[in-house]
């Protein structure tokens, strides 16, 4: 196949290479004196959004349990299926989690998981820095969830929830 | 040496020979030369090698301030003063690795071939006014060669054998383009560099580098007598020493890092040493042929005997100075103007460049030659018809001619009939879709 060439007219009287490069050259010299946009990252954090989806929380209710009743629509709804949930019963006949592990890195932070829970218990977190030293430290499990202590994400503005 | 024109007998030069002067104006002996030509060989190679590490940062930061941001900032305070010094041990510390398919020799050998012409050219130019010492006077340059210019041209063109022996020798073809690319280059812009400065060495009547400071001291700089030649040397200077626009043996975007894509650690930032030591050296050239070297502008005080040690410190300052705007004016470049392209590159060379310096050639030496039969010697009225030759010419070149072009060809207007022709050599649907397939 031969290649398809398509030659523009050009405004060829108006082209001036000195014109074009002094300009250019005040262009880059006016930007030495710039203020710079630098954020000078470990000192300084950018503020994100209170909708950011970042890392999970599990919230605990006064006693410091975990609200979870491990009713199982976190797992059934996650696209991602990256939470395993193993539910428990107490002798009351409360259910709790035994198992609640989250696979940080299967996780594609949709947010469904808190959308859907009727307990408001797992939310994702307003939170970046989750360096590991081994794949398995991202498995979170239900306690290392609870202990997370950033915010939580807020998955609409109140005032605003259709995100208008 | 052949006779110098009538200007020699008050110049630098005969100063330095007459010998009714102080002692400490006078040529030392042998001996004391010798022991003085030593020191100046280590204090240059010292102060070029600290100051081509000062000069990565200093690209480094030049490059961040002009995108926005602060450049290194962590090593060694807030300046990040340190930074060369953390990257060399860096080097020092990385694993050298040797391609397989690599000849080794040549592979070796590569790096110390480029890395050393660089900084042998450093040694004629002259950086400071003659210093006075008790064992008589010494120049100022490691060598004040009575060839100094041809020398330079010599050595620069040497530097391409490094460049092509890496390419070449990496048994890599990006490598090998590279290499190809940049010997094609040089040897193209060592040609506009040469005569260039043909037109520099008519007005001056020498090749010597501190005569040629001496007559424009004592006249104009040349910026302002022979602008287009300054302009020409510019522009093959940023293409001897491969800086952008003008980066093709590297080009990242194409050839990953060209030559030495192969390289690490040591050897890597040989190659580096060598392009700054380069641009050090085109700069201390342009400075040199075109800005009056170490000549503090407006006055003579400076040109003159006796030599003073005040002199060579403040001569030495005004050099300096202008060598730092011109370094700094090759990083501001790289961050102007976009890479040529290989056919932009080699048109500007071979069909703009080269014409231009041969005509300037032939107008700059009749215009001597007709002023010296007119019977008009340098001074005041000769100034004045040079000047006005030189901005006739200027305006010619940088309003007439570059009026109106495309850089595809890069010194022909694109006409008419050649855009219906490369339109009829393409498929009819591509430029009329209407047409249909």
């Amino acid at each position: 196949m031969a290649i398809q060439v398509k030659v523009l007219a050009r405004p060829v009287a108006q082209v001036s290479y000195v014109n074009a490069m002094l300009s250019g050259m005040a262009l880059t010299f006016k930007h030495l004196f710039r203020e710079k946009v630098t954020v000078q990252y470990p000192e300084q954090k950018w503020d994100i959004s209170p909708r950011w989806r970042g890392t999970h929380r599990m919230l605990t209710d006064e006693k410091g349990k975990a609200k979870c009743v491990a009713c199982g629509l976190c797992p059934q709804i996650c696209p991602a299926n990256c939470i395993k949930l193993v539910p428990g019963e107490d002798e009351e006949g409360n259910r709790y989690p035994l198992i609640f592990e989250i696979d940080e890195f299967r996780c594609i932070f949709c947010g469904y998981c808190q959308e859907v829970c009727p307990e408001e218990a797992i939310h994702l977190g307003v939170h970046y820095e989750n360096a590991e030293y081994s794949r398995a430290g991202f498995v979170y499990d239900l306690e290392r969830l609870m202990a997370q202590t950033h915010p939580v994400c807020e998955m609409w503005d109140p005032a605003d929830p259709k995100g208008e | 040496m052949i006779a110098l024109p009538a200007l020699a007998r008050t110049d630098m030069i005969g100063a330095l020979f007459q010998l009714q002067m102080a002692p400490n104006q006078q040529e030392p002996t042998l001996v004391w030369f010798t022991v003085f030509t030593i020191v100046k060989m280590l204090i240059v190679f010292t102060v070029l090698l600290v100051g081509v590490a000062l000069l990565t940062l200093a690209e480094r930061k030049v490059s961040a301030w002009i995108q926005d941001r602060h450049g290194p900032n962590r090593v060694g305070g807030k300046g990040g003063w340190l930074q060369p010094a953390a990257d060399g041990l860096k080097n020092i510390m990385k694993e050298e690795t040797y391609p397989g398919a690599a000849y080794k020799p040549l592979f070796i050998l590569a790096p110390i071939l480029a890395f050393v012409p660089a900084l042998l050219t450093f040694a004629v130019i002259p950086f400071a006014s003659p210093l006075p010492t008790p064992r008589g006077l010494v120049a100022m340059s490691v060598a004040d060669l009575p060839i100094g210019f041809l020398y330079i041209l010599a050595l620069t063109s040497l530097g391409v054998y490094g460049i092509v022996l890496a390419g070449w020798s990496s048994n890599n073809k990006y490598s090998l383009l590279g290499g190809l690319r940049s010997s094609a280059q040089m040897v193209s812009y060592e040609i506009a560099m040469g005569l260039s400065t043909v037109a520099v060495l008519l007005v001056a009547g020498n090749v010597s580098l501190s005569r040629i400071i001496y007559q424009q001291a004592t006249t104009v700089w040349n910026f302002f007598g022979l602008t287009i030649a300054f302009f020409l040397f510019l522009v093959a200077a940023f293409a001897e020493t491969n800086r952008l626009p003008f980066d093709l043996p590297e080009a990242e975007s194409e050839l990953i890092a060209g030559y030495h894509t192969e390289y690490s650690a040591m050897k890597f930032s040989m190659f580096f040493i060598a392009e700054y030591s380069n641009m050090v050296t085109a700069s201390a050239l342009l400075v040199t042929l075109f800005f009056g070297g170490w000549d503090i502008p407006f006055t003579l005080w400076d040109n003159q005997a006796p030599w003073t040690g005040l002199k060579t410190l403040l001569t030495l300052i005004v050099f300096v100075a202008k060598l730092l705007f011109f370094l700094f004016f090759f990083m501001w470049v790289r961050w102007t103007l976009p890479r040529f392209r290989y056919d932009q590159l080699m048109s500007l060379g071979w069909k703009f460049m080269l014409p231009l310096a041969l005509a300037y050639i032939v107008i700059i030496a009749g215009a001597l030659l007709w002023l010296d039969w007119l019977g008009i010697r340098p001074g005041g009225m000769w100034g004045l018809l040079m000047g006005a030759l030189n901005v006739t010419l200027a305006a010619i070149v940088f309003v007439m001619l570059d009026q109106g072009k495309l850089l595809s060809p890069a010194s022909s207007r694109v006409r008419r009939e050649e855009i219906a022709r490369l339109r009829r050599m393409s498929v009819p649907s591509a430029i009329a879709p209407e047409s249909g397939d």
